[in-house]
């Protein structure tokens, strides 16, 4: 399972993982719609989805699924926004933005890993 | 299939606004019109939507002589402004209201699956199906390029749970498009017998099957069959968050969000929703002497271990999406599936069925003394794929029992069938007989009002008897809850305006177990405001079980733990997010008297719905026979000392369950007095002039019905 491991020690919280991942994805720098969240303290809180797949039983709609990589993927086409997945999600990592029509979540690509400065976010294969 | 077209109307799709289409179909199954009617401003604002335009379209097209099979009779079927939002739970159900052959009053049931959210943003605020076709017919809304048609039936499949799916790949655009069709279809019994349902299909991706979701009550289905429909289907593929376009999506869904998490915390250690629907009341109900037993007459057995709800749990397959609509987290429709029947037609043939529910599991197990889950779950299928109404076959068959138990009926008379207490296998063979339309099932599938009749007359039975033990009011079947102890929900049964159906009330815990409301005016005050609320979400296309089968961690430190606060909080923030229009607790109450009592003037124009209406069979008040009073005596003997002030000592069985009688019979009627005083209606029933005028229900057609009673 290919996933995106966190190590709290060495973030500095430069919250540099959150404009990577907003950036890519819904093309502006907020911390709001990055799928992974970095909370201030000691060390700080690093929150992204661990693909434990809780979401995609829930899903009414099987718009969630595993891709082979191991990685949970979202169908937006078949997703109709309920947000039950945000409900059980045990970590809290699948997303939301009020008034966005669907959920979003980590899906392991990696690009936030690049900006890190303090290697505290890698992908593994678990 | 080969199917002949017989009628095509073409309309313009238009996105909701708020959501209302703000137009009603209209088909005429005799003459094969189909047309757009216009929403009113009207309608909205006294009407709201769901039951509501229901019965407003009922109301204009019947007449006062209009019988169930009357060609003009009609099927409503609406579905709220609320419903088909993906972000409440429970916002996925439809209002189907009819002249029911049971009841010859308008009834009305609340319904799951897929059929009235996609026929909403189909196009339509509701269908109103009137006429009678001269040949087998299918309707077909494609909400996809707005399309209705009616085609011949050449299906030589009637029974839902094959039907469904035929007709759900038959009309899907493709087989990975299954989800978007569903299918209204009723059963073979539909076409003998009168105590019927209507099937609302919703196809489950996960198990493949098309699940059925039910119309129970009142003979729905035989109406449809009465006016040969084989099935509705409608076809929408368009469902996004926003397809009932809200005014303020950010605030549905944050109120949405909330309680999907409330239910995530709370399911597991409050009802067990996820795990075993509402089943889990079996054993809760046993333990309170509240799960009817042998035709009502006990509310407990040590026999009832057998049905516990884990055996129900071992029986549903475990972790998937059960909602029967989607962003219903509660996901209470469980399913048993590879069920193999041992009896009929499908015989061993893997089948999935959808439920027990608790109804079904106390109607078609205690009731009629059969406690094998499996039993259980195999009448539960043949009922539903027949077309069949668990409630009503579980209390009809009970009352068939007792009869046989008591001698009035023998196996000459059932044509060999020994209806003994638990026997399944009997019970099955008049399902099975109701199906074939022939044999007692026949008789039995006439529903207990017309079987009282038919043994007072051709067996000699004691009509006196029969009244006391047929539990049936206004000619519906009770539902399955023991109402002995508990005066309030005495009257929640037999106030209900379409039969006795606990939809409008069940105040046994709040009255018999915490005594929260000791008072008549209490229970009053209570048997006002429930049906009103719950009213409430019949008129929106809601699910009563979001409200208080899962309740907020601090709800029972707030001022009314049985209203739920917080939830009645929620549905007035969802109302205004989706609607746009002011609401407050106040007027969720206000819109549901004006339909409430629209409803309750129809009955009154339709022959029913007044005071000599309204009465229990004395087996919903007390004990009936000296077996009843004996195996709770202690509990009646203390009652006559505390309560009526009577030593019972000396007394015979015979002497104290008169004084019993006499007791409860009087507390019943005063707690009528009080209710009607509450409700703004005369001691006869019948609802003022200026009750009317106050809630703004004082139409012409209302007040002219009205006042022929009050003359």
């Amino acid at each position: 399972m290919k996933v995106l491991k966190t190590y709290p020690e060495k973030c500095i919280a430069c919250h540099s993982c959150e404009s990577a991942c907003s950036n890519l994805y819904f093309k502006e720098d907020n911390a709001a719609k990055s799928c992974i969240l970095i909370s201030e303290g000691t060390p700080p809180g690093m929150n992204v989805c661990n693909q434990c797949q809780t979401c995609v039983a829930a899903c009414p709609t099987q718009a969630l699924t595993v891709n082979s990589q191991g990685v949970v993927m979202l169908n937006k086409s078949l997703c109709i926004g309920c947000l039950m997945c945000v409900a059980v999600c045990p970590t809290d990592s699948m997303r939301t933005v009020q008034g966005m029509h669907s959920p979003f979540k980590c899906i392991a690509c990696g690009v936030c890993t690049k900006n890190c400065p303090t290697d505290a976010i890698k992908i593994v294969t678990e | 299939m080969n199917r002949k077209l017989l009628a095509e109307f073409k309309y313009d799709l238009a996105p909701i606004v708020r959501g209302y289409n703000r137009r009603t179909l209209y088909l005429n199954l005799t003459d094969r019109e189909i047309k757009s009617k216009p929403v009113s401003d009207m309608m909205i604002d006294k009407f709201v939507g769901g039951k509501g335009f229901d019965l407003y379209l009922m109301w204009h097209g019947v007449k006062d002589s209009t019988k169930w099979n009357s060609p003009e009779n009609e099927i409503c079927i609406s579905f709220g402004p609320l419903c088909g939002n993906t972000s409440y739970p429970g916002s996925g159900k439809s209002i189907v209201t009819t002249i029911s052959p049971l009841t010859g009053i308008p009834v009305d049931c609340n319904v799951g699956g897929h059929f009235g959210p996609y026929a909403k943003f189909a196009g339509w605020d509701a269908i109103e199906l009137q006429g009678k076709s001269e040949e087998e017919v299918i309707i077909y809304i494609d909400g996809d390029t707005g399309l209705v048609q009616i085609f011949t039936a050449p299906d030589e499949e009637i029974n839902s749970h094959i039907l469904a799916e035929e007709l759900v790949k038959e009309f899907a655009d493709s087989p990975d498009k299954l989800q978007f069709v569903s299918v209204v279809s009723t059963g073979s019994a539909a076409d003998h017998v009168n105590i019927t349902c209507l099937n609302f299909s919703f196809w489950d991706k996960r198990r493949k099957v098309a699940r059925l979701k039910q119309a129970g009550r009142g003979g729905t289905g035989t109406v449809f069959r009465d006016k040969r429909i084989k099935a509705m289907v409608v076809k929408y593929s368009g469902l996004k968050v926003d397809t009932n376009n809200p005014v303020d999506l950010p605030t549905l869904q944050k109120t949405g969000l909330k309680l999907h998490k409330e239910i995530e915390v709370g399911d597991a250690t409050q009802c067990r929703m996820h795990e075993v629907g509402t089943a889990h009341l079996m054993e809760v109900m046993n333990d309170y002497d509240l799960l009817p037993i042998r035709n009502f007459k006990y509310g407990q057995m040590p026999e009832a271990i057998g049905l516990h709800s884990r055996e129900f749990t071992a029986l549903f397959t475990q972790g998937m999406a059960d909602g029967c609509w989607y962003g219903c987290s509660l996901s209470c429709c469980k399913a048993v599936d590879n069920f193999k029947p041992r009896t009929g037609p499908y015989k061993g043939q893997p089948v999935c069925v959808d439920g027990p529910e608790y109804e079904t599991a106390a109607g078609c197990g205690s009731n009629i003394g059969v406690f094998v889950p499996k039993d259980i779950v195999e009448i539960n299928f043949y009922c539903d794929t027949y077309g069949v109404d668990t409630i009503s076959f579980g209390t009809s068959t009970a009352f068939v029992m007792e009869c046989y138990e008591n001698g009035i009926l023998d196996k000459t008379k059932t044509g060999g069938l020994e209806l003994t207490w638990g026997n399944a296998d009997a019970a099955l063979e008049l399902l099975h007989q109701m199906a074939r339309g022939e044999g007692f099932g026949l008789i039995v599938g006439k529903g207990v009002r017309v079987m009282k009749d038919i043994f007072a007359k051709e067996y000699g039975a004691d009509p006196a008897f029969l009244q006391d033990i047929g539990m049936e009011a206004k000619g519906l079947e009770y539902s399955q809850y023991m109402s002995k102890e508990s005066l309030a929900q005495q009257g929640g049964y037999t106030l209900a305006l379409k039969g006795p159906q606990h939809d409008e009330a069940w105040l046994i815990f709040m009255d018999m177990v915490n005594n929260h409301i000791p008072t008549f005016k209490d229970k009053a005050e209570a048997l006002h405001y429930f049906p009103m609320f719950r009213t409430w979400f019949g008129l929106q296309g809601l699910c009563k079980l979001p409200w208080n089968d899962i309740e907020p961690a601090n709800n029972a430190e707030t001022d009314e733990p049985a209203k739920v606060p917080e939830h009645v909080a929620n549905y007035i923030d969802i109302y205004k997010a989706i609607t746009g229009k002011p609401m407050d607790k106040v007027e969720m109450i206000r819109q549901s008297e004006r339909v409430y009592n629209f409803q309750k003037v129809f009955c009154m124009r339709m022959g029913k719905g007044r005071r000599i209406d309204d009465v229990p069979p004395y087996r919903a008040v007390g004990p009936v026979t000296e077996e009843e009073y004996l195996s709770r005596a202690e509990r009646y003997d203390t009652q006559m000392r505390d309560k009526i002030g009577i030593d019972p000592t000396g007394k015979t069985t015979a002497e104290k369950m008169k004084i019993t009688r006499d007791f409860r019979e009087d507390q019943y009627q005063q707690l009528i007095d009080a209710v009607y005083f509450r409700k703004g209606w005369t001691p006869a029933g019948v609802p003022t002039v200026e009750h009317l005028q106050e809630i703004g229900m004082d139409l012409p057609e209302v007040l002219e019905v009205v006042k022929q009673y009050l003359d």
